[in-house]
């Protein structure tokens, strides 16, 4: 796997402006499979708006994006992730008043093999399905220890397990490359820490590559092959978390927000 | 999966014995004219309101204009049967079918817009269905279609709202429905999860129209005449009442609600102004007292009405992503 050398995503002189703000000028980068990459970056540095258009919340003003050589650059969010990259929300967008199960059950449909005429006429065809697609979420549940809460309203959980629903229901949907915006926003130290282990987990068993957004850099110096650094729209640098860390301009980029 | 065909089967045991005890009750010849109307009232009134509740509480896509698709669908099956010699129940079908049709060229454009704009679209859909009637030569105008045969008799109601309920419930009950709910809970988490929106939304759109439509058959071979007047704003109000009423979202709910507006509108048929009036202060009771419906936030369930569901209160979100 660490010998594959295989891109999977391809930016390339992306940018996006909203009315007179430029929130990303040409963006280049690229992520080879089995990467786990940080993007880093002070708070409103376009980190969010990135994810965004690379998973078609709105697209890119300029510029490409290549999903396995496929250009996906406004492409439709559902197609592109039934291309293969799903993501979580930095602000958690749960199906609040559904069920946890039923939460991961909807990135399953697009797997789904039984038809809608199957379903209404409950057709053999639709107990085969729902019960494959009741299995597949269980397994997902139970890797993150939220099996016994399936039946819970999502929106009931701790902060915590709605974050890692999130991630759960995100995997379910069975991507290539996944997204994770500052998955560990609002956790302790110790929920960061399990947090954090089972995306290096998930990674192995998955055969994922993943590409983490965190605002806060200590966190992803120690799981990360690569990071880029964001710094108000413009990519400033990217290497190793070594590199990285002594870098002056992303040190420079960072004590400016304290200043 | 068992347990559940039980309780399903359980339900329509339930269900028959209530046909065949009012069936009886018919022949034994005790219900007025009145009694008798109003029970195949309940039955237009239920399909009307557990097909809005799939556009609007399922799927929360706010349309006010479910008169429109039943207008169609009136004045296709009594085209149909009265013109044509067209077999009564493949009338009402083909009348459904037509409904569908429009729920599908209405829905594509109108169901990229949101929350207000929805409602004033589908407003505008039902309104415009409504003058180009009036100004139809050939259904009639303002006088509309009169001696339609009045072929809908208990047995044909009681089973096509029971079809009507069985196959929206199944379609709710599974993952399609699920990609429903979905749009409702969060659209862009939804997108983003691989559910094609714009495309869940046209179906849930058709459904209802489809269903709503044989509602509009139905109702045109009980009265006789139909008019475009019929089919006006008010009855889409009346409509989204029975849905609002019961609760949004719940199939048990919308049953309810259309019993309980059928017995106001039969009960105060003579004073129509206090039925409007009566309706606004159910609702708005209701909003002090009960937001969610009377039924609200249950899951229909042949056998065992009434399931509850806890309610979310752990929303994290904001309107960008
Ligand atoms: N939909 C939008 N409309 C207008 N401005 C936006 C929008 N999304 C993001 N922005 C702006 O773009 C900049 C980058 O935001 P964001 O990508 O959320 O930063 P980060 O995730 O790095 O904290 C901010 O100034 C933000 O206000
Ligand atoms: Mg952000």
């Amino acid at each position: 796997m660490a010998a594959s050398t295989a891109v999977l995503l391809d930016v390339k002189g992306a940018s996006r402006s909203f009315g007179g703000l430029k929130a990303l000028s040409e963006v280049s980068l690229h992520i080879n499979k089995g990467e786990l990459i940080g993007l880093i970056g002070p708070n409103g540095a376009g980190k969010t708006t990135l994810f965004n258009l690379l998973t078609g919340v709105y697209p890119p003003s300029t510029g490409k994006i290549l999903l396995n050589n496929e250009s996906v650059g406004g492409m439709k969010p559902f197609k592109i992730n039934h291309k293969g990259a799903a993501r979580t929300f930095q602000n958690i967008r749960l199906f609040t008043a559904m069920t946890v199960l039923e939460n991961v059950k909807i990135a399953f449909h697009q797997h789904a093999r039984h038809s809608l005429f199957s379903s209404m006429l409950r057709l053999p065809k639709h107990f085969k399905g729902e019960e494959e697609i009741t299995q597949k979420a269980m397994d997902i549940l139970k890797i993150f220890s939220l099996a016994d809460q399936a039946q819970e309203t999502a929106g009931n959980l701790s902060y915590g397990n709605q974050r890692r629903l999130e991630i759960a229901r995100a995997l379910a949907a069975g991507p290539k490359l996944l997204l994770l915006d500052e998955p560990a926003a609002g956790m302790n130290p110790n929920e960061t820490r399990d947090l954090m282990n089972l995306i290096a987990w998930i990674r192995e068993e998955f055969d994922l590559t993943i590409l983490l957004i965190e605002h806060d850099m200590s966190l992803v110096m120690g799981v990360c092959n690569r990071i880029y650094v964001l710094d108000r729209g413009v990519l400033i640098a990217d290497g190793t978390p070594v590199e990285i860390r002594n870098n002056p301009k992303v040190i420079e980029a960072y004590l400016g927000q304290e200043a | 999966m068992k347990k559940l065909n039980t309780k399903f089967w359980l339900g329509i045991i339930v269900a028959l014995a209530f046909y065949g005890l009012v069936q009886v009750l018919l022949t034994i010849g005790i219900f007025n004219d009145v009694t008798r109307s109003m029970l195949l009232l309940v039955g237009v009134n239920v399909m009307l309101a557990v097909s809005l509740n799939l556009i609007n509480g399922i799927t929360g896509q706010f349309s006010i204009g479910h008169a429109g698709f039943m207008s169609v669908g009136a004045y296709t099956s009594a085209i149909l049967t009265l013109d044509y010699d067209v077999p009564f129940v493949l009338a009402i079908i083909a009348g459904g079918i037509v409904a569908a049709v429009f729920g599908v060229l209405i829905g594509m454009p109108t169901l990229r817009l949101n929350g207000d704009y929805l409602a004033i679209a589908t407003l505008g859909f039902g309104e415009i269905i409504r003058i180009v009637l009036l100004n139809t030569e050939y259904v009639g105008g303002a006088s509309g279609l009169s001696g339609i045969p009045a072929k809908t008799t208990w047995t044909i109601i009681f089973f096509f709202t029971l079809f009507t309920v069985i196959l929206i419930n199944n379609f709710i009950r599974s993952t399609h429905g699920r990609a429903c709910l979905a749009i409702r809970e969060n659209e862009i988490a939804a997108e983003a999860m691989g559910i094609n929106t714009t495309l869940y939304k046209v179906i849930a759109f058709t459904i209802g129209a489809l269903f709503a439509g044989m509602a509009g058959g139905l109702s045109a071979h009980t009265f006789y005449v139909i008019t475009p007047g019929s089919f006006n704003f008010l009855k889409s109000f009346e409509i989204l009442v029975m849905v609002v009423l019961g609760g949004l979202g719940s199939t048990a709910g919308s049953i309810v609600g259309a019993v309980f507006v059928t017995l106001l509108y039969t009960y105060l048929r003579e004073f129509p102004e206090w039925r409007m009036i009566i309706y606004s202060i159910v609702l708005i009771l209701m909003m002090i007292f009960r937001p969610s419906g009377l039924l609200g936030k249950t899951k229909i369930n042949f056998g065992k009405l009434g399931k509850k569901e806890a309610k979310g209160n752990g929303s994290i979100d904001s309107s960008t992503p």
